[in-house]
């Protein structure tokens, strides 16, 4: 008969183990039991899915159909209360039971709720689970002020993530210092000055004695009688193992359920996995090691191998918000024999400390610049004499390439350490299942699949070691010149290249074709913030004669109408001129404007003189139009103005060129009437406040757009989407949309450049904002000074005489 | 007359910009006529794929010759032999017709058309 295995746990460790058990292939009966009713999903993301960078979906790692797929019984929603070892079952607490040969505690941990008054009342969170995460997500918002207790890794991602929805976000720490497991004083000191720099208060050395409010929290309390506002309060000051079902099972017991190097308990059906364990006196936190773990717990069930958990080196790599944190092995410096290599620049934030003993490294601190994490690695694994190279111990040796680098990398040094992928793993799956591409080796080892820090490095071992790798091609523009457009771009700004042609005469063949030219009219006009020599030959006919072409070389003309919004007498003017010129036809089209189709070239500068209407630039790459619902001066659900706003945008906007076509909208409530989340920048009003989103797509594909960033003010609605209009503008390729821009950079990064980029960065892009828009105009002004034959026919100076015509 | 009198005064060079393209009509043929620097080319302002205006068109190269991109789909013409450069299949090719600069202006010989149309 089969072996039935019971699990008791349905999270990352749990779930990882059961993957590595069903690789060994021996037939199992399986049955997972999870306390919480989702399948089994990335924990680590949920700070991402708290700041709106991920949906809860994407960050699910085994869906339905897996389960189904593996013939495992999931009982989700289901705790088990007991376990009966004389009879080997364990009891649900929907008063199930399951039998068992062998049995996978993997309980997890849960949030450490310190005892001081209050805790119980309503607004009071803790951050450990999807539905935790649910909750924050719809109480976050501008005017909530949000206390996070707890000062760690765990506090310190609550803190980043509400802040970005908008809250106003204290962090109250007990010890002195921040991340005081992983940082030394100093250490701690750069963290808080930078996250404070960013906008979240940071409050050491505060002991929370209670929870102030009538019902809901109101306040928080210190010891020392200071008190605090909060209206929301996360509660992060640590995690304690679930043991307790271990411990009435009569199994052994200490902070955690202690294992042996097979991860075997003291019942040797019994095994423990992932955070509710003690081995050798030390619980695991961070995935790698639990993920180690379940290898070793696989192969003692499955595989009758015996491998061995031998415990691991502790690092911890993070960003909080923008700024790399990485601690490893014992920083503290403060123990007899003990030397510290210090670095420390403030300007900068950056600050790194190489703790020494015996010479070899015994720990070490980075902040604001992690890039050498992996050789600090490697020196702690390794336990390397350091006497040599003490002269470069904190700055790089000479810059050798990336792949000399990887190949001295040693093959089992982890390269994924979210997902425990060691350098000789990544070597089999190309050798073993031939992994040629960056996804494929994310599908077959789940390298990359946890923070995806190490995508880079992860792509230079497949570069060196898969024959056959598929590298993402540098792109160049065209073949008339053959540079990516980033380099072009940094050419144009570095050699003050004002025009196309030069570009053409000097990096490429001269002439150009209807890819470049236009490409190269576009980079020279936005890296000189219009200061260019616009030269219209390079220019798509539409740009020339602003107007869009149509089939049969007629054109069509849409004058601007700002948020949709237009009056009587332009509706007038409007069919006036319709009949005049005998337009082919009168279109509403989907942006709220009006499309007069089927007009002659000549025509064109005495229609828009007829209409007196600004360009609505239907016809070009650049701001097409800004869409609004009804919003709240005649809605009834209305909350924000978004008319006015929307209008106000249009007008800050028009008349400039975008890589690609862009197109807005601004909504008065979340009913998004005019469809904002699929825009490329859409502005959602909330009472009190505005999401301001990017990215979005209804096109080809649909794509919702990322949060940007939440603000209470319209002013401040307006900037973050000049900031992000013209960081768009600067940084996008010729032709890519926002929602390809976007999704190649990630909105993390997005963010980061724009609406949480420092002062001067902030200020850079709205200054370039201003100064293109000073020197735009409107385009159907031309029509007062057309330049030759730009839209007339030449008028031959005589008629052909030749013999037998006339 | 001769065959070589079908030359025509069509206008003045800095009617026509740089790089650019114009059309004009002669003899009820409409003409785009092309202002490549140094000198000027005319050809059948009409795409042999759908009928677009190449004058409209963006100014290329492709293997040495200069084109013209169509606005419409892109095709490329070959502003002095009027063949289409691109698609490469197409065999297909719209009249072309010397164009000289005389004092400053643009002539254009439509000799070999009047003897078609004549024909």
């Amino acid at each position: 008969m089969t072996e039935r295995l019971v699990v008791v746990g349905n999270g990352m460790a749990g779930v990882a183990c059961v993957e590595q058990v069903l690789k060994h292939g021996r037939p199992f009966d399986i049955t997972i039991f999870g306390d919480e009713t989702h399948v089994n999903y990335n924990r680590i993301m949920l700070s991402s899915v708290l700041a709106g960078e991920k949906d809860f979906d994407d960050i699910v790692l085994n869906d339905i159909d897996w389960y189904k797929k593996n013939s495992i019984r999931a009982r989700l929603g289901v705790r088990v209360e007991s376990i009966d070892r004389q009879a080997r079952v364990v009891a649900g607490s929907d008063g199930s039971f399951a039998a068992y040969d062998k049995l996978i505690i993997a309980t997890g941990s849960s949030a450490f709720v310190p005892p001081v008054d209050g805790v119980n009342k309503s607004g009071v969170f803790v951050f450990r689970t999807l539905d935790d995460t649910r909750q924050l997500v719809e109480l976050a918002g501008p005017g909530i002020k949000a206390v996070v207790i707890g000062g760690g890794l765990l506090g310190l991602e609550a803190a980043r993530g509400l802040q970005v929805r908008g809250c106003d976000v204290s962090v109250v720490h007990l010890a002195g210092h921040l991340m005081e497991r992983q940082l030394d004083p100093a250490g701690g000191a750069y963290l808080a000055r930078k996250m404070e720099s960013l906008g979240v208060r940071v409050l050491t050395g505060r002991n929370t004695e209670a929870l102030l409010g009538n019902g809901h929290v109101e306040g928080v309390r210190f010891r020392d009688g200071e008190e605090i506002d909060a209206n929301l309060v996360v509660i992060a000051a640590g995690i304690r193992p679930n043991a307790w079902l271990a411990k009435a099972a009569g199994l052994d017991v200490n902070r955690g359920i202690v294992v042996d190097d097979r991860m075997r308990t003291s019942d040797p059906r019994v095994f423990a996995v992932g955070e509710c364990t003690e081995h050798r006196g030390q619980i695991f936190g961070l995935v790698a090691p639990l993920l180690e773990q379940g290898k070793v717990l696989a192969a003692a069930i499955a595989g009758g191998n015996d491998s061995s958990f031998e415990g691991a080196a502790t690092a911890a790599k993070l960003k909080i918000m923008g700024v790399d944190v990485f601690s490893a092995g014992d920083p503290d410096d403060t123990k007899p024999g003990t030397e510290a290599i210090r670095y420390e620049d403030p300007a900068l934030g950056v600050y790194k400390k190489l703790v020494l003993r015996g010479g070899r490294l015994q720990g070490v601190i980075l902040v604001g610049d992690a890039s050498d994490d992996r050789r600090y690695m490697d020196w702690l694994r390794t336990g390397k004499d350091l006497t040599k190279d003490r002269r470069h111990l904190l700055t790089p040796p000479p810059a050798a390439d990336a792949g000399v680098d990887v190949a001295q990398m040693p093959e089992s040094e982890t390269v994924c350490g979210c997902m425990g992928v060691s350098k000789g793993d990544i070597i089999r799956a190309v050798h073993e299942t031939g992994v040629n591409t960056f996804a494929q080796l994310k599908d077959r080892t789940r390298a990359s699949t946890g923070c995806g820090s190490c995508g880079e490095l992860c792509k230079s071992l497949l570069r060196a070691v898969a024959p056959e790798f598929e590298e993402d091609k540098v792109k160049v523009l065209c073949d008339c010149v053959k540079f990516p457009q980033d380099k072009l771009r940094d050419i144009i700004r570095s050699q003050k290249l004002k025009s196309v042609t030069e570009v053409l005469e000097i990096y490429g063949n001269g002439i150009g074709c209807e890819v470049c030219k236009p490409a190269l009219a576009y980079l020279v006009d936005v890296v000189h913030c219009g200061g260019h020599e616009e030269d219209r030959s390079a220019r798509f006919i539409n740009d020339r004669v602003h107007a869009n072409i149509q089939k049969d070389g007629t054109f069509s003309v849409v004058p601007r109408m700002r948020g949709g919004v237009t009056t009587p007498a332009e509706l007038r003017r409007i069919a006036d001129v319709a009949d005049k010129y005998k337009v082919g036809m009168v279109k509403v089209t989907g942006s709220q404007r009006i499309d007069l189709l089927g007009v002659k070239k000549e025509d064109l500068p005495k229609m828009w003189a007829d209409l007196d209407m600004p360009s609505g630039q239907a016809y070009a790459k650049g701001l097409r139009m800004v869409k609004t619902c009804v919003g709240s001066d005649f809605c009834r659900f209305g909350v924000q103005n978004s008319i006015s706003t929307g209008i106000e945008l249009e007008r800050r906007l028009e008349n400039l060129y975008t890589p690609h076509k862009t197109k807005l909208a601004v909504v008065g409530c979340p009913r998004n009437c005019a469809e904002a989340t699929v825009k490329d920048i859409g502005l959602v009003g909330q009472d009190g406040s505005w999401q301001v989103v990017v990215g979005g797509a209804a096109g080809k594909g649909v794509r919702k757009a990322d949060l940007l960033i939440t603000v209470e003010t319209t002013p401040g609605a307006l900037e973050a989407a000049e900031l992000f209009f013209q960081y768009y503008r600067e940084n996008a390729n010729y032709l890519e949309r926002t929602y390809d821009f976007v999704e190649r950079l990630g909105i993390e990064k997005v963010r980061r450049d724009t609406v949480y980029a420092p002062e001067e960065a902030r200020h850079g892009l709205l200054e370039r904002l201003r100064r293109s828009k000073d020197r735009s105009y409107d385009a159907w002004l031309e029509r007062h000074d057309p330049r030759p034959g730009q839209f007339v026919e030449i008028q031959p100076m005589e008629g052909a005489r030749i013999d037998g015509t006339r | 007359m001769g065959r070589d009198n079908g030359w025509v005064r069509v206008t003045e060079v800095a009617n026509v910009a740089p790089r650019e393209g114009r059309e004009v009509r002669l003899n009820g043929v409409a003409i785009a006529l092309f202002n490549l620097g140094g000198r000027f080319a005319a050809v059948e302002n009409r795409c042999p794929h759908r009928g677009g205006p190449l004058a409209d068109g963006i100014v290329s190269s492709l293997g040495g010759s200069v084109t013209v991109t169509c606005p419409l789909h892109n095709w490329r013409v070959c502003v002095d032999s009027g063949e289409v450069a691109k698609p490469a299949d197409a065999h297909a090719c719209v009249r072309s017709f010397p164009a000289r600069v005389e004092n400053g202006i643009v002539m254009v010989d439509m000799t070999a058309a009047a003897l078609e149309e004549a024909a």
